[in-house]
């Protein structure tokens, strides 16, 4: 089995990073904002992993687990934040929730 | 130290008691009844009076002056580093002894009357307060040996007499009148300030005896400094003593209840002007162009006063008018350099004028505060007492021989022709300003007491014990005041040097003359008001009983134009830069520095907009440029 160069897992990363970025930005919905996310983060877990294999240590391993817990508690508080405020403001639309505007 | 004697102790407590009362009444205030109240300040006053004559019977001739120092206040540094000490301390001389005795004496009948005028006012607590603080300043000026001490007394009775001008606080007109009073004296004052620091800086010192002794080895008559100096002391008193052109305050001030007007407003406030001129005679004499304007300041003031008395309807605005006029006489007399006729003038115009503005007083309480000359008429038959007590005053404003006032007058009318700084021209004015005043006096007696009544309300005369009292003591005075003539020449012959006549020949016309003025006045105005004098039932309703003044008339019942003049000149002018500077332009460099925070603020206000994902690329696009910027640094360190 030959090696993936680094440089490709590194390309893939942060072409999914940016997705997720991306994804952040321009969504409204606060719903597909937490989506992106994930995105984001799991992009951050290919790198760790690539990086991780590169070297042949196991730290990459142990980050990659770190993030996904954090991911799955993030989900959480995340899906409770998104039904409070389905029912306050009977929407998802991020914008609405503007109340710290100076 | 020396230890001070019995007389020096109580001339240093003089004004203590006045001031204990005063503290006592404005403490207590209302929880005060009418009896201990009137008893407080009664008695402070006696306290005073009695301990005034005390310390005057000690003066002889062989220890014509005592003084007493109580304590050092503060000391003044030149730029020498010599320093100059004032003290608080008194000193009493024949001057010093005619002004206490005036202030104590005069002040405890009219402490006395008050007490019955005032009796139902709800706040007589507080203006028998006032009147007692009155006396302590005003004795602080007149026994004060520097001219600090004095500038406080000065300032003293300033705001006693604005405190009192707006007694009656509701009343609109009063507060306008006090505030009057007080702007346009402090206009003197600051010149009088001036005076003193020019006074200072020449000399050194502020001591009144220092300074007329070394005023008179340092400099010679006709010197620039004593010019100035005598010129800007002059603004002071003018300003104090209602002079022209300070004189608009005067008629205003009449506001006041009317004890305060005899006691402030004729008696003694008014006269501290001419206390102050008298004082610094060793720098006035200095000033013989200073004198001058003095004299034709007196001068002219009497005649406009007299002018605008005749065209009053208010019985103490006619008072107001005649005192300023009065005043003019005495003006004129120190101008003359007859300085002792002057004060003694000063003497017995506080006699008559208080007995005539109490007298008044009880006249109008008797008419239910009615003021209106022209709605008063028949008093003669109604109120007796009163009226003869009025023609008492005004006999000896008017200066008929035997009166307190014909000694006086005449006195300076006398020194008038030949004196050096005076002449002829001012002697005619003084006697023209006599036919003017025994004029003014028959008007207001024509109107006030003979005829037929005018008015509706009947009358309610006042029975009390203490106001009868103190008019008959005034009256007592001021019919026999004549006797202190020659006391006080004797006492005030240390303190004012004997001024050079011109040995001019007198015609020998000028007695006769000078006391035949009044009569004139008398017979003329017996006949010019006879419609006054013989008004009935039928010519009630004549043109002469309505009050419907001419322009001219008006013109002179306003005081002869100047308010309006003031008016127009000053605080027209101030009225409208103050509304042009609204926005104050100064105000508006410190608002620079508020308005640039505004921007900072605004600025950085438009950066939080509350949208998370503006946060975000915000977060992002910064993390982007510091990734960025260190890629560039590490490849820049690397290729160097």
């Amino acid at each position: 089995m030959s090696a993936i160069p680094l440089s490709h897992v590194l390309i893939l990363a942060s072409i999914l990073f940016s997705i997720g970025f991306v994804g952040v930005i321009v969504r409204k919905n606060t719903l597909f904002i937490l989506m992106s996310l994930e995105v984001m983060l799991n992009a951050v877990g290919v790198a760790f992993i690539g990086a991780g294999s590169a070297w042949q240590q196991a730290d990459g391993q142990v980050m990659f687990i770190l993030v996904l817990t954090l991911a799955a508690a993030e989900v959480a508080v995340g899906l409770a934040l998104l039904i409070q405020m389905q029912r306050r403001f009977k929407s998802l639309d991020i914008d609405l929730l503007s109340k710290l505007k100076g | 130290m020396m230890i001070p004697s019995a007389t020096e102790n109580v001339l240093a407590l003089l004004p203590l008691h006045p001031l204990i009362s005063f503290l006592l009444l404005i403490t207590f205030g209302k929880r005060l009844s009418w009896h201990m109240a009137a008893t407080l300040s009664i008695g402070a006053m006696v306290l005073s009076t009695v301990s005034s004559f005390i310390v005057i019977n000690q003066l002889s001739l062989q220890s014509p002056v005592l003084s007493v120092d109580l304590w050092n206040w503060f000391e003044l540094n030149l730029t020498n580093s010599s320093s100059a000490k004032i003290n608080i301390s008194f000193y009493l001389d024949g001057l010093s002894a005619v002004m206490i005795s005036v202030v104590t004496g005069i002040g405890l009948l009219i402490h006395i009357f008050a007490a019955a005028y005032m009796k139902d006012d709800e706040n007589f607590t507080r203006f028998m307060a006032y009147m007692n603080l009155f006396i302590v300043a005003m004795l602080i000026l007149v026994l004060a040996d520097n001219l600090v001490l004095l500038y406080l007394g000065w300032e003293g009775v300033g705001l006693c007499s604005f405190l009192l001008i707006g007694f009656w606080y509701q009343e609109r007109a009063n507060v306008l009148a006090a505030r009057k009073a007080f702007i346009v004296t402090r206009v003197g004052d600051t010149a009088m300030a001036i005076g003193l620091f020019m006074l200072f800086k020449e000399l050194g010192q502020l001591n009144i005896n220092d300074l007329n002794e070394s005023a008179s080895t340092l400099w010679v008559v006709g010197d620039e400094a004593p010019y100035w100096i005598a010129l800007l002391l002059l603004g002071g008193a003018v300003g104090k003593s209602a002079q022209l052109p300070l004189q608009t305050w005067l008629p205003d001030a009449m506001a006041g209840p009317t004890p305060v007007s005899a006691l402030i407003h004729a008696a003694t406030m008014v006269t501290a002007g001419v206390y102050l001129i008298a004082r610094m005679n060793g720098i006035f004499l200095l000033a013989p162009e200073v004198m001058n304007y003095v004299a034709w300041l007196g001068a002219s003031t009497l005649l406009l006063a007299g002018v605008a008395a005749l065209a009053q309807n208010d019985i103490k605005r006619v008072l107001a008018y005649s005192t300023m006029s009065q005043i003019g006489y005495m003006m004129l007399s120190l101008g003359a350099g007859a300085f002792s006729a002057g004060v003694f003038h000063l003497m017995t115009h506080a006699f008559f004028k208080a007995l005539l503005f109490l007298t008044a007083g009880a006249i109008i309480l008797a008419l239910h505060h009615q003021q209106n000359l022209f709605k008063m008429g028949g008093l003669l038959k109604r109120l007796p007492f009163e009226t003869v007590l009025f023609a008492i005053g005004l006999v000896c404003l008017m200066a008929l021989p035997g009166s307190s006032g014909f000694f006086s007058k005449e006195a300076i009318i006398a020194q008038l022709w030949s004196s050096n700084t005076a002449g002829p021209l001012l002697w005619y004015c003084a006697i023209f300003g006599a036919l003017l005043t025994s004029i003014y006096s028959c008007r207001l007696f024509f109107l006030a007491f003979m005829g037929e009544r005018r008015f509706d309300h009947e009358l309610q005369p006042s029975s009390s014990r203490l106001l009868k009292l103190s008019l008959i003591a005034l009256a007592v005075l001021s019919l026999i005041g004549g006797i202190f003539a020659n006391t006080i020449e004797q006492s005030l012959s240390g303190v004012f040097p004997s001024v050079q006549s011109l040995n001019m020949n007198e015609p020998n016309w000028l007695h006769s003359v000078a006391i035949a003025t009044p009569f004139v006045g008398i017979v003329f105005s017996w006949f010019y008001f006879s419609t006054y004098r013989n008004s009935n039932h039928g010519n009630l309703n004549n043109a002469a009983f309505q009050d419907k003044p001419t322009p001219l008339v008006m013109f002179c019942r306003q005081g002869l134009g100047f308010d309006q003049l003031y008016d127009l000149l000053l605080v027209k002018p101030y009225c409208y830069l103050a509304r042009l500077n609204r926005k104050d332009i100064f105000d508006q460099l410190i608002m620079f520095s508020a308005w640039y925070v505004c921007i900072c603020h605004d600025v950085f206000k438009s950066s939080q907009t509350g949208k998370l994902r503006w946060y975000a690329a915000a977060i992002g696009l910064a993390t982007a440029l510091l990734l960025i910027s260190l890629g560039i640094e590490s490849f820049s360190l690397e290729a160097s």
